[in-house]
């Protein structure tokens, strides 16, 4: 399968099941489009009918740029056929082992954000904070479960992480206790709406976090009309100095500044240069989730003009690169040579098997999305996973399991999609969030893209410095 | 080639014989939270052969 487009003056062919992407001219795009459908001689025949009167475009001309495509199908880098599919479910059973735990240390929040998937932390129940030992007890259920793996994740998450910092410094420091003799390497991740954020949160978690999320909305009047106190006010200005001070401290890397955008924000892309004008280069915006009725819920009919935000902002990040002031989008980062193995292409984000959120009250359940469903109740932190229906469902929930995905071209980007984003659109983990993926193939078309302007940037460069 | 310029990729196939250490960051650690990608996520391998 191929996936051919047209972004930003480039023509683009992507080999889905070798990853091999390819800049081509006008002529080979046509070529490689129809040779996938046709014969050689038809697609030449077609071709010269197109350019008939250009004498440039000669039947030697198109002969030569068919052996060139021969040349790449014979090197496994087009028309590639699919040879994963018969291996999906055999790699997911492979490793049965967890790596990674979303630990909600606090259910309940300091802000009152209109669109809070966890209803304002509280995940639809009590309002709670974890108890050091049930945070010590889910650490020992992960170093039990995690087998030989070594990289083990811990995002500290709520409702919001700071309203129960004393647990937080514990359990890190419990963690790193057992490392050495568990031969295992904790990554922390910290998620934050910046409200608790001083010194010495700033100084603990640049020494001990692997990653920290700051979350940020963008402009101040799109910040503050959703992310407000409990009284009512806005937010932006308590928080920003503090995320600004924050990244500076920690080297502006191994962080994200992230925001969510709205049908009222669905210029979106101006929320994130802010951000970037704030000094922020590590940035994330994701649309928001949330229920069709509501008011600020994205629609059909904004398609169209959240495609068009994509484009600009892919633009304007390689204009800002060429002018040294560059900045990194979550989801635009693609490392074409060093990115993920087809195991992990086809086995995804691993909720339910690989990573498992806990409640304060140490209940697991397949990811953070699906907290508060107890219909999604997997165990607890002292029995393990007593659901093992439900685990063995998500186990087998991978790119190739949905019938929604079969023909589509990014399926080994997003490896079948969130299964919570599934579950909340269509009422079951195997459906496919259609809206989610629209928005998913628009943003790896740009990441593309930007992939290869700036080999073409270094190309020019390279051949400007022979000249 | 006069008309196609190939980008240099891993090659997803080979991964298939030498991938699977299963040691990479799991997706929904990072930044989104809200929706699934794999692509933005780096081979722990390959990481740390740079």
């Amino acid at each position: 399968m191929i996936h051919a487009y047209q972004l930003n003056g480039y023509n683009i062919i992507l080999d889905v099941f070798s990853g091999s992407v390819h800049v081509v001219d006008e002529v080979a795009y046509d070529l490689i489009r129809l040779c996938e459908t046709q014969s050689a001689g038809e697609a030449v025949e077609a071709l010269l009918e197109k350019h008939a009167g250009n004498p440039e475009i000669t039947r030697q001309e198109l002969l030569d740029c068919l052996d060139d495509i021969e040349a790449l199908r014979r090197a496994g880098k087009l028309y590639t056929e699919d040879v994963y599919a018969g291996k999906a479910f055999d790699f997911k059973r492979r490793n049965p082992v967890i790596k990674a735990l979303c630990l909600h240390v606090a259910h309940t929040c300091n802000l009152n954000c209109d669109y809070c998937f966890a209803s304002q932390g509280k995940y639809h129940g009590e309002r709670a904070l974890m108890s050091f030992e049930v945070g010590c007890q889910a650490l020992e259920f992960l170093i039990a479960h995690s087998g030989s793996r070594v990289n083990l994740e811990v995002d500290f998450f709520g409702g919001e992480p700071l309203m129960n910092w004393e647990v937080v410094k514990r359990l890190v420091a419990y963690a790193r206790s057992r490392e050495r003799e568990c031969n295992k390497k904790f990554r922390f991740t910290l998620t934050t709406n910046g409200v608790l954020v001083d010194d010495e949160v700033i100084d603990f978690c640049n020494r001990e976090m692997h990653n920290v999320v700051l979350s940020l909305d963008g402009r101040r009047e799109v910040h503050d009309r959703l992310r407000r106190t409990v009284n009512g006010k806005g937010s932006y200005d308590l928080i920003v100095p503090k995320f600004q001070e924050f990244a500076a401290r920690r080297g502006q890397k191994n962080y994200y500044v992230r925001g969510t955008f709205t049908r009222n924000n669905l210029d979106f892309t101006n929320d994130i240069f802010h951000m970037a004008d704030l000094g922020f280069t590590e940035l994330s915006m994701e649309p928001v989730v949330c229920a069709p009725s509501d008011p600020y819920a994205l629609t059909e009919a904004d398609l169209p003009v959240l495609f068009e935000q994509y484009e600009i902002l892919a633009r304007e990040m390689l204009r800002r690169k060429e002018e040294g002031r560059g900045f990194t989008f979550y989801h635009y980062m693609i490392d074409l040579k060093g990115g993920p193995c087809i195991y992990k292409r086809i086995s995804g984000c691993g909720s339910g098997t690989e990573y498992l959120a806990v409640t304060p009250w140490g209940e697991l359940f397949p990811c953070h999305q699906f907290v508060g469903d107890p219909a999604y109740s997997m165990g607890n932190v002292w029995d393990g996973v007593t659901n093992t229906m439900l685990r063995d469902e998500f186990q087998l929930c991978n790119a190739y399991a949905r019938p929604g995905c079969r023909d589509c071209w990014a399926k080994l980007y997003c490896s079948g999609g969130c299964a919570a984003n599934a579950y909340h659109a269509t009422g079951s983990i195997r459906g496919v969030y259609e809206y989610g993926c629209e928005l998913f193939r628009k943003r790896i078309e740009c990441a593309i893209m930007i992939q290869v302007a700036e080999a073409q940037r270094k190309k020019a460069k390279k051949q400007e410095a022979l000249v | 080639m006069k008309r196609i310029e190939t980008l240099d990729t891993r090659d997803l196939a080979q991964s298939a014989k030498d991938g699977g250490c299963g040691e990479c960051q799991t997706s929904c650690q990072s930044a989104c939270k809200t929706s699934c990608g794999v692509a933005n996520q780096q081979c722990e391998k390959c990481c740390s052969e740079d």
